[in-house]
């Protein structure tokens, strides 16, 4: 990785952080533990670096070590989200709970 | 994820997102074999569903820790593998950002694992420590930081690079060892941070930014509810890491409480309820563990139709993570808007009627706010006492997974109301029923 790529890496980590304190601080602590469960979820994106270790046929050790990767953030993102999404199901306005 | 309204259709945007950047990569120019990675996902996703669809509400923070786990694992390997690969030949900048993952993502694993077998009673709750601990996890952690610096000069030493990780992996547990259960909100938070940076680090290291983006705003919405989780507790985040909370408080809570603990009856109770204006519940990790929620609805829904105003009060530390009482209530069908955070709630306890503490202790204990030498002192507690009348359902005398006494029980205002939660609430629907 060359300077340049670095330099505008960090680019996008400082743009990044910005971004995530302006979303993130206006979550109420009722959604806090969706919040944790989602961003798990997308986190999961480290699937896309696993993806390629596993798949690019480098050497036996990258193969398998990237194929357990592969299983643990495909659990992650498909788990997070089904979960995110089952917990928001539940937050139900007085309204809508009384005609239930 | 501003508004419950809107945070599904947000989550449905992410998911699709989410889709679109793993296509992407299937179709990257890099894959050759496409066996491993189809098993891979496959398998992922059955795990990953099971997890999602049968974990119940209440294991809600054991979920979250393995995820964590799951997340920072795959990170650790990914980082494992690319050294691999590379076999030594790294620059400086990749093996920096290499080793933050390895590093990162290793401890953040076993920290998780750890977490989970607390939480999930495997592990005893209450935080192990030892003569020396923090000296040691310092010097283990400056070790592991020093080879990790050698490594950038010099990334053909495989075997450092292997010691590097295996000591971040111990470092994890050891890191995670004193945190007593009532500190696992603030830790929670930590954990789901770093697996998130973790990612991001990844993300660096295969010059990602789609990684590093989501990466960062992981790690950023984990510390942020870190820092959240502390102010909250009024300590200083090295306190939580480093205070061992468990010893903190048997040294200084000298006062012990004189006086009795008055012990009520279902029946008074019940009438007390039944004939009341204004009624806030407020829950405590008791509540989850008896599986009460569901009972507790039934109780407000029966005041509710008597006239009675129910409110809930919830302290950002109530539970073992963030918004944990939330989604136990919300599980219950507990409308969000009879949900009430501290600022909102507290100045409305001199005019209720009856504050019903159900499973909580630190949370409602006025040493609090009252005594400079508690171990809690300065945190802002829901301040039940100023209530007109104050009933706490609790298993018996014990002292909580604090081990703090809480002289909120000897206070006349208190009544205390002695069985299992879920039974205990049970009755009291039936018995104001017929009041």
């Amino acid at each position: 990785m060359t300077v340049d790529t670095l330099i505008s890496a960090l680019y996008v980590f400082a743009l990044a952080a910005f971004l995530g304190y302006q979303v993130i601080s206006r979550v109420p602590p009722l959604l806090h533990t969706p919040l944790m469960s989602a961003t798990n979820a997308i986190s999961g994106i480290s699937l896309v670096g696993s993806i390629v270790t596993a798949g690019a046929n480098y050497n036996k050790v990258s193969t398998i070590l990237g194929f357990i990767a592969v299983v643990c953030s495909t659990t992650n993102v498909v788990g997070g989200f089904v979960i995110t999404d089952r917990m928001l199901k539940m937050f139900k306005r007085k309204d809508v709970a009384k005609k239930e | 994820m501003s508004h419950p309204e809107t945070a599904k259709r947000g989550m449905h945007l992410a998911e699709f997102g989410m889709l679109m950047a793993i296509i992407g990569t299937l179709l990257h120019h890099h894959i050759v074999t496409y066996t491993w990675i189809i098993a891979g996902l496959s398998i992922g996703s059955l795990v990953g569903l099971a997890m999602g669809l049968w974990v119940p509400m209440t294991a809600m923070p054991q979920r979250t820790a393995l995820s964590h786990a799951f997340g920072a694992f795959a990170a650790a390997l990914v980082g494992i593998s690319e050294y691999f690969r590379h076999a030594g030949h790294l620059g400086k900048i990749e093996m920096s950002a290499l080793g933050f993952e390895v590093m990162l993502g290793s401890l953040t694993t076993t920290g998780s694992l750890l977490a989970f077998a607390k939480l999930q009673g495997l592990v005893r709750g209450t935080p192990m420590t030892y003569k020396g601990q923090n000296i040691f996890n310092m010097a283990l952690l400056a070790t592991t930081v020093v080879i990790f610096i050698y490594l950038i000069f010099v990334p053909g030493s495989m075997p450092l690079f292997f010691a590097m990780a295996g000591l971040a992996f111990v470092f994890g547990l050891l890191l995670v060892m004193p945190i007593g259960s009532a500190d696992m909100p603030v830790v929670m938070s930590l954990l789901n941070s770093y697996a998130g940076l973790a990612s991001a680090a990844t993300g660096f290291v295969l010059s990602n930014n789609v990684l590093i983006i989501a990466g960062t705003l992981d790690g950023f919405s984990g510390f942020i509810l870190s820092i959240l989780m502390c102010r909250a507790m009024n300590r200083s985040i090295t306190n939580v890491l480093f205070g061992a909370f468990g010893s903190a408080a048997t040294a200084a809570a000298g006062a012990d409480q004189h006086g009795t603990m008055r012990e009520v009856g279902l029946e008074d109770i019940a009438t007390q309820l039944a004939y009341a204006n204004k009624v806030v519940f407020v829950p405590g990790y008791g509540l989850a563990t008896a599986q009460a929620q569901h009972a507790v609805r039934e109780l407000a829904d029966v005041l509710e139709k008597r006239g009675v105003t129910v409110k809930y009060g919830i302290h950002p530390v109530a539970g073992r993570m963030p918004g944990h009482m939330n989604v136990l209530l919300a599980e219950a069908n507990v409308p969000y808007s009879s949900l009430y955070e501290l600022e909102q709630i507290n100045p409305e306890f001199p005019t209720t009627d009856v504050a019903v503490v159900i499973g909580a202790n630190d949370v409602v204990n006025p040493d609090a706010r009252d005594n400079p030498t508690s171990p809690i002192a300065g945190m802002p507690i829901l301040e039940v006492d100023k209530s007109k009348s104050v009933v706490v359902l609790k298993r018996g005398q014990g002292k909580g997974f604090s081990g703090l006494e809480n002289p909120l029980f000897f206070k006349p205002v208190t009544g205390m109301l002695y069985g299992d939660a879920k039974d205990t609430l049970t009755r009291l629907v039936q018995a104001v029923q017929h009041a």
